[in-house]
């Protein structure tokens, strides 16, 4: 189905509103594909099809939301009759509401591509192919592939709603991955490699199988280091992690329900003087980029965090008038949940130096790989930051020994003060994320 | 044995399976599935939302060699159905042994062994669950001032399903969940904490009768207040004790994913080739078992069919076996040990646990802690994650303790805890004389999430890494 006919379905919806309800349809359907290969044969290959609607209903200030996998005549009068019922058993807010359009003009972009229905399947079941095999004629010592896969969707989404707002959305998306393994002693070790596009002609190959084989063969011989204060050096892929988790708590619904350690934070220091960032959808080259938010907003730049100064946070429409700035356009959704304010499209502000740089100018610290346990490891009330990791450790400016079975621990509000250097090398990251590489001090390393 | 209405007709599966054989694939299967969930939130003093989701669709597998071709569709209907049997079976690219087969189930209609729900969600008033909430929020304020948020969530599913295949398998189930969650912030001079509570059992809304959503809350409430004393965890390598219950996450990173016999086949485990070695302390006897009793990784059959199975893997510390799903148990000419599970129709099914646990021991849990000079000691476990690969592990200390000569002293803050599972199932020097199920949990893999248990008794591993900040 195409964003028009998923509108009408919508509108459909909405024009049953009765004088005291506000109603907001969200209606969805995916086309994906996905490819696994292993051993140089086809595993699995996938071709599927997802229906989705979501209705939210709100009966005098009192919130209900039904959803369901079908766009059956039938399911969307139950799904709309079930939201009803919910909407009886809430209790009243005075800034619960659907988004009121604000008068900012969406900017234009394109999310969709041709290359997601153009590519032939068995081109895209090439790639994968591809993949694999690269990876296992890179090097001698990777000893096998615990998965290589290749997948793509066509993704259209329409919203209506009460207040007049009818927004739709074509994107395409494609993404390819591999994990290699090496067999070291009596254990293995595993990288991971992998990018995203919305054209599968613009997937980077040679980066997929660059970082995958690298990152699994320069682990082996791994050991546990010694407990230490050190400098992280973080790629741009892990910059990212770090800095989406900070922020996650720059959310106006944590600040408005007391759950951020920045809620008080506004107009001071938080971080040091070099760090600047942003959510910002209207920057067409990052893969966050939208159009529109989740409750059919048009997404606009939300400063966060300016030269460490703390900006202000980002709101969906609910959290934008119980706090009174009004919405940013910051609402996140699938059709088939309600939406809540999140990131689209985080952005740092590179400074100066890249990776290399930074190394030589570390006395004792780790070049990270990867940081494990980050949904029990981070507690985004309190800020305690806890995470395994591993990676290689960088002496007197050199990369030096391969380290794991350790963790990295601070503070979220302690990692955002500590940051010593951001690099120039910007990279929009197939997760949505822009950021360049960072050096972040005094982080305890525990080992033996 | 209860008669429930099959989610498609006996001679419709049969021509499904026909048509999805007919390009002479080796393995056909139809898994229809119809999921109703219903949940309410309570934050910030307020019933937020209530929400109902509901999903019914089919997923059809077809394997030719070692192809599997899958597509999943909600249109039911006998052309949508038919429909995505072409498309599972033009996906499967492997050599099948170019057989032509019909699937015959005769007068059969799949028999569905439902597990004995007393009381269904469905059937009691919103309001009930609504006020349940609300009982929760005002417990929970009231342990202390210093209480300052309080968050409360009910949900309960019913999920049906029906399998059918080409290997003659004709059976359905109908699962029920109900779960309540508590999360409470506490606030004082040094910062914010959190602490939360959660129950969850494979039965209905007799939950309630079992658990009081006040005290859960309190408790909640308790481990917040807890924390903001906490002094911030130590950082290197100490004896650690972990109490009855939530330790159960450790078996499920530290070994369980590296037991899933796909892992196994495909070198990204470290115990692969290790069946009849002692792989544990002689303490150890680890059982993955899906049909105890209400508990949340429970359920009749599998997501392939298979009947659920009690599993001993690992006994006295001597591995016995891996866990398997129809398509791994295939391969190696076996039976499956009913572990194949998906997230929902939309997903191929793969090897995944249900409720592991550590078998209880001789120790009494006080003289476990009183052994310990210098360590800490866990009461509640977040979730974790494992590299199977290398055997590293992580998990989240969520209400942890020191131990100084042998008596619980100050808690301590959040921090993860890490090591390497071969290494850590060596180091259990202690095994307790008492037990608990832990949280309900949902285990992710390859992007897809279950619904599974735990539990354990108090026990003592030599040493684990502890991730903090204090020297």
């Amino acid at each position: 189905m195409n964003p028009d006919e998923l509108l009408a379905i919508a509108g459909k919806v909405v024009e049953r509103a009765e004088a005291n309800e506000q109603i907001e349809v969200a209606c969805s359907h995916t086309r994906s594909t996905s490819v696994r290969v292993y051993d140089r044969e086809v595993e699995s290959f996938t071709s599927a099809e997802n229906l989705a609607i979501g209705v939210r209903v709100l009966i005098d200030g009192r919130e209900g939301f039904a959803s369901a996998g079908s766009l059956n005549p039938d399911v969307v009068e139950q799904t709309l009759a079930e939201a009803r019922d919910n909407a009886e058993y809430s209790q009243a807010d005075e800034f619960a509401g659907v988004a009121r359009p604000d008068g900012v003009e969406a900017v234009e972009i394109s999310l969709w591509r041709p290359g997601v229905d153009a590519t032939p399947t068995e081109d895209k079941i090439a790639i994968a192919l591809q993949l694999e095999e690269r990876v296992r004629a890179a090097d001698d010592r990777i000893t096998g592939v615990r998965t290589a896969a290749y997948g793509d969707s066509v993704g259209a989404f329409a919203l209506a709603s009460t207040t007049g707002i009818e927004a739709t959305n074509l994107g395409t998306s494609a993404s390819a991955m591999i994990q290699p393994l090496a067999q070291d002693g009596d254990r293995a070790q595993i990288g991971f490699g992998w990018d995203g596009a919305r054209d599968p002609n613009d997937l980077d190959l040679d980066l997929i199988v660059d970082r995958a084989v690298s990152r699994t063969v320069d682990l082996l011989g791994a050991t546990k280091p010694d407990s230490a204060t050190v400098d992280l050096v973080l790629d741009p892929y892990l910059a990212a992690t770090v800095i989406g988790l900070v922020a996650g708590t720059l959310s106006g619904e944590r600040v408005l329900k007391g759950r951020s350690p920045f809620a008080d934070r506004v107009g001071e220091a938080v971080g040091s003087p070099l760090l600047s960032f942003l959510d910002d959808p209207t920057d067409p080259a990052s893969l966050g980029a939208d159009s529109h938010d989740g409750e059919g907003l048009a997404c606009r730049p939300v400063p966060l965090v300016t030269d460490g100064v703390l900006e202000g946070f980002f709101h969906d429409s609910y959290t934008g008038r119980r706090s009174g700035t009004g919405s940013t356009g910051s609402a996140v959704r699938g059709a088939r949940s309600l939406p809540g304010p999140g990131i689209h499209a985080l952005a740092v502000r590179p400074d100066s130096g890249d990776l290399e740089e930074f190394i030589a100018g570390v006395d004792l610290g780790v070049l990270v790989f990867s940081l494990d346990g980050l949904h029990s490891g981070v507690n985004p009330v309190s800020g305690d930051f806890s995470v395994g990791a591993s990676g290689r450790m960088i002496r007197n400016g050199e990369v030096a020994e391969p380290i794991n079975e350790c963790t990295v621990a601070s503070t979220l509000q302690r990692l955002l003060l500590d940051i010593a250097r951001i690099g120039a090398d910007l990279t929009h990251l197939p997760s949505g994320v822009s950021t360049p590489s960072l050096v972040i001090g005094g982080v305890a390393l525990s080992g033996a | 044995m209860t008669s429930v209405d099959p989610l498609l007709e006996t001679d419709l599966v049969e021509r499904v399976l026909s048509v999805a054989l007919d390009r002479g694939a080796d393995f056909a299967e139809v898994f229809a599935e119809d999921v109703e969930r219903s949940s309410a939130l309570l934050d910030d003093g307020r019933i937020e939302s209530l929400s109902s989701d509901r999903d019914r669709g089919v997923g059809i597998r077809v394997v030719a060699g070692q192809s599997t071709g899958f597509a999943h569709t909600s249109n039911l209907s006998e052309h949508g159905l038919i429909a995505a049997a072409q498309a599972a079976a033009a996906a499967a690219r492997g050599p099948g042994d170019g057989a032509t087969r019909t699937v015959d189930f005769g007068a059969d209609r799949p028999s569905v062994e439902a597990a004995a729900i007393r009381i269904r969600p469905g059937e009691i008033d919103k309001g009930t669950k609504v006020g349940l909430l609300m009982q929760a929020n005002e417990a929970a304020r009231a342990t202390d001032a210093a209480i300052s948020q309080v968050s409360a969530r009910y949900g309960d599913n019913r999920r049906r399903i029906l399998v059918a295949n080409s290997d003659g398998v004709l059976a359905g189930d109908d699962q029920s969940r109900t779960l309540f969650s508590v999360g409470c912030v506490a606030s004082g001079d040094t910062g914010l904490q959190t602490g939360y509570e959660t129950i969850g059992l494979s039965i209905g809304f007799e939950l309630f009768d079992r658990y009081d959503v006040e005290e859960l809350a309190r408790k909640a409430a308790r481990r917040a207040l807890t924390k903001l004393e906490a002094r911030p965890a130590p950082s290197g390598t100490l004896p650690v004790v972990i109490g009855p219950g939530s330790g159960g996450v450790l078996f499920h990173e530290a070994c369980g994913h590296g037991l899933e016999a796909d892992l196994v086949r495909k070198g990204a485990s470290t115990f692969a080739g290790r069946v009849g070695q002692q792989v544990a302390s002689p303490l150890v006897t680890l059982v993955d078992d899906g049909t105890m009793d209400d508990e949340w990784g429970r359920f009749t059959i599998d997501d392939e069919g298979h009947p659920a199975t009690r599993n001993v893997l690992i006994e006295d510390g001597v591995l016995v076996d891996y866990m398997w799903d129809g398509l791994r148990a295939r391969t190696e000419g076996r039976s499956s040990s009913g572990n194949g599970r998906r997230q929902s129709y939309r997903h191929l099914p793969m090897v995944r646990m249900t409720n592991t646990y550590l078998a209880p021991g001789q120790s009494d849990p006080d003289d476990i802690i009183a052994g310990v000079d210098h360590g800490v000691y866990v009461a509640k476990l977040g979730g974790g994650q494992v590299n199977t690969a290398s055997g590293d592990f992580t998990f989240g200390m969520v209400e942890a303790y020191m131990i100084e000569h042998g008596q619980l002293t100050s808690p301590i803050r959040d921090g993860q805890l890490i090591g390497n599972g071969p290494q850590a199932l060596l180091d259990i020097e202690a095994v307790g004389n008492d037990f608990a199920m832990g949280s309900p949990g949902t285990c992710g893999k390859d992007g897809q999430g279950v619904p599974v248990g735990d539990g354990v008794p108090t026990l003592m591993v030599k040493a684990l890494t502890i991730g903090g900040t204090a020297s």
